[in-house]
């Protein structure tokens, strides 16, 4: 038996051992996501078993450095790990931004005071993140960010306004990307700065979304005093920071659809709209749709290991990750489309307990940021056309 | 298993690139077009391919193969798709040897499969008899008769069937239309009294034929694995050439992607490079993405072709499914994006375009598997 395959009996069964049944189960609602953070709260006790006994294993962040909290598994064995993980149904026992966006970036481009500091606190869950990129004048466009950080002694002085900052009221600490010098070209003059949200001077405003929901914030900064040593990488050099976290971020979004999802699409449809004689949905145009839509979440759940294969053998494009950006969020703004037209009237209800609160409305109306958020469709395409397929101009 | 070529397969494709592009660029299937050439491939070739140890790749060593497996038949393939090479690899090498390999009796390799290997021996599956892929729909009757069967009915689109030496037949020994129970596949001899093969000129300039059975005699022990029987057979088999043909898609689109970015960053309009126009940006950055994922699954299915061959139906579906689309897809955009030139027969571009059509349709389009998707998901 070769070192994988030992690995991956041993990980069945620890897993089987471990992981509470309750969280074998597909997500239902928010509170079904553990975010960890200084204020954090699990909504049950097979929750808070399951996340620590996946910390206290290194496996919040499985493929991250022992040193740092990690589980110092490789990228084979961290595949075995996933997939016996996705085969019994599992749970992240962990959701966050640190662990999907700043970590990566951290591991890359921060020094060793930066990465000692912050990674454990991340892999523990004991710091919750947000990311402050967008700004109201800057979305797809976002080198153009205005936000200042003037230099004062050890200290930069940081005023500006940050907009989409997701969860940013309930984050401990915030990445940000601030303009350290202003006479610059738009891109050379960035810096990667991280602080405390606690901080005196940062406010923020949570945003009413066509979801009723408010996962997003306007952020306030004015005067906000960061110590210098508290940037990433080097002065004026963030975009190059930001870049490489986009790609995580990317990967992450372009996932999103594969997570957490249960029953089949085709189940759910034929529950609503029932079956013929011979098993066969009942609406044939809406069973034509959905096997055409499983038939491209397969392809995209393959290019997503290929692409991971691919990046083990040292053959993928850094720009790959905008290419699955786009086909993943488009795909999962699809699946909700069926999903509500499977679900009919019924799909349409908005408060009552049968709905659950109108969660099915919801979690349609959340995806249409999905192409939006992290880059926008288009802003991908244009990156696949630029950097990987060449094309001339601009 | 990794979702990336292995070194070896890797070389192997190398060397199917370097023979194809070397002998038989698109240029090759034009001549044999212009010449209304009546094999249609070149045996040349065929023999060249059989010294490569190409045609003999699914073979069993000790019937002179190399024993390899759906992924590196769809290597070669993909190379095939990029060229659009006309060549009995997928008819013999592919299909043929699949179904004796996996279906033949001891007697019925050795009889046969050496011959494979070494490029001597040329064979043709008849599955289809309507105008689309339904393989449960076999009617083509086979009534037994002494010691062996008569068989009665029509094929079409068997591909190679207009220089097949030797015949693997569908037909219906039980059972009604529709019903997997009650097929049975034979080997039949083409030059077997009762039998006429009409070639049949496609759009693609490649070969296919119309083969009519009237009360055809096939022996016993002509029959290829259990009578009634060969409904999974068949379904394995089929799908090793979904599988292979999905391939070809897939070389055949990079390669039409390919010709056409290179025509945006050339072709000038308006002042411009038209590749400079975000509206062929964003169609082309699709496309490429489309082309890109296809890949993935396609070789998902290979891999799963030789994990478990029973196993593999929802992959392969997927596979064909978004290779055909995909496909379709690469050869609109690809002459689109020409322009005139696109239409112009002196011009490649449509020789993709006929050949991805024929694709589609071979071994089940997209709709027909998106539907056996839905099947196999019970809804």
């Amino acid at each position: 038996m070769s070192d994988l395959d030992q690995f991956r009996r041993e990980t069945r069964a620890w897993l089987e051992a471990n992981c509470p049944p309750e969280m074998r189960k597909p997500m239902t609602s928010d509170a079904d996501t553990f975010w960890g953070g200084r204020n954090a709260k699990f909504s049950s006790e097979p929750q808070r078993v399951w996340f620590e006994r996946m910390r206290d294993k290194g496996w919040t962040v499985p493929d991250w450095p022992k040193e740092y909290g990690g589980g110092g598994l490789d990228r084979a064995e961290h595949k075995v790990l996933r997939e016996e993980m996705a085969a019994m149904g599992a749970r992240a026992p962990l959701s966050s931004f640190g662990i999907w966006m700043l970590g990566p970036a951290l591991l890359k481009y921060g020094n060793e005071a930066q990465k000692k500091e912050h990674l454990p606190k991340i892999a523990a869950g004991l710091i919750r993140w947000c990311q402050g990129y967008s700004e109201p004048n800057a979305g797809s466009d976002l080198a153009s960010l205005q936000t200042r950080a003037e230099s004062d002694g050890d200290d930069f002085v940081i005023t500006g306004q940050k907009i989409w900052t997701s969860y940013a009221n309930y984050a401990d600490w915030i990445f940000c990307l601030v303009r350290t010098d202003p006479t610059a070209k738009k891109h050379d003059g960035i810096s990667f700065i991280l602080f405390d949200m606690t901080s005196k001077g940062v406010t923020t405003k949570p945003i009413l979304l066509i979801s009723g929901a408010s996962p997003f914030c306007e952020t306030f900064f004015d005067g906000v005093r960061v110590p210098k040593s508290h940037v990433v990488g080097t002065v004026n050099r963030g975009w190059d920071v930001a870049k490489y976290l986009l790609q995580h971020e990317r990967a992450m979004i372009s996932g999103m659809g594969e997570r957490g999802v249960g029953r089949p699409l085709g189940q759910i449809a034929a529950d609503s709209v029932g079956t013929d004689e011979q098993g066969r949905l009942e609406d044939s145009m809406l069973r034509g749709q959905i096997s055409t839509f499983e038939i491209d979440e397969a392809a995209l759940s393959a290019a997503a290991e290929r692409a991971v294969d691919l990046a083990k053998a040292g053959q993928s494009h850094p720009a790959f990750s905008s290419a699955m950006k786009y086909y993943g969020t488009e795909l999962n703004k699809r699946r909700y489309e069926i999903l509500m037209s499977a679900g009919g009237v019924d799909a349409l209800e908005w408060e009552s307990e049968r709905s659950r609160g109108g969660a099915r409305p919801r979690a349609w109306l959340r995806t249409k940021a999905n192409s939006i958020e992290g880059g926008t469709s288009e802003v991908m395409l244009g990156i696949v056309a630029k950097r990987i397929l060449d094309l001339p101009g601009a | 298993m990794a979702l990336v070529l292995t070194e070896e397969q890797s070389m192997l494709r190398d060397s199917a690139r370097g023979l194809i592009s070397d002998k038989a660029p698109v240029s090759h299937l034009r001549a044999l077009r212009d010449a209304r050439d009546a094999t249609g491939f070149s045996r040349e070739l065929w023999k060249a391919f059989a010294e490569m140890g190409f045609s003999g790749l699914l073979v069993p060593e000790n019937f002179g193969g190399s024993a390899l497996g759906a992924v590196e038949a769809g290597v070669v393939m993909e190379e095939i798709g990029r060229t659009l090479m006309p060549s009995p690899f997928l008819s013999t090498a592919v299909l043929a040897a699949s179904a004796l390999t996996r279906g033949g009796s001891e007697a019925q390799k050795a009889a046969h499969l050496p011959k494979i290997s070494d490029g001597s021996l040329l064979a043709a599956l008849a599955i289809d008899e309507g105008a689309k892929h339904r393989p449960l729909q076999t009617k083509l009757q086979a009534v037994r008769s002494g010691n062996g069967f008569r068989l009665s009915g029509a094929k079409a689109f068997v591909v190679d069937g207009h220089v097949a030496d030797l015949l693997i037949v569908a037909a219906r020994t039980g059972g009604s239309a529709g019903e997997r129970n009650g097929l049975t596949l034979f080997l039949v001899d083409p030059k077997a009294k009762g039998l006429a093969v009409e070639r049949t000129a496609m759009v693609d300039s490649h070969n296919a034929a119309r083969i009519e059975f009237s009360n055809v005699e096939v022996n016993a022990d002509h029959v290829l694995g259990e009578v009634d029987q060969g409904g999974a057979l068949l379904e394995g088999v089929l799908n090793i050439g979904r599988g292979a043909v999905a391939s070809e898609m897939v070389g055949l689109s990079e390669e039409v992607f390919g010709r056409t970015v290179t025509y945006l960053k050339e072709r000038k309009q308006f002042g411009k490079l038209i590749g400079e126009f975000q509206a062929l940006q964003h169609r082309a950055a699709e496309l490429y993405i489309d082309i890109e994922i296809t890949r993935a699954a396609v070789l998902k299915a290979l891999q799963a072709l030789d994990g478990d061959l029973d196993k593999a139906g929802a992959a392969v579906a997927v596979a064909k499914a978004r290779a055909g689309t995909t496909a379709t897809r690469a050869v609109q955009e690809g002459v689109q994006m020409h322009g005139g030139m696109g239409m112009t027969d002196q011009f490649d571009i449509g020789f993709f375009m006929k050949r991805a059509r024929v694709c589609q349709e071979l071994f089940g389009d997209s709709n027909y598997h998106a539907d056996q998707l839905a099947r196999m998901k019970s809804y």
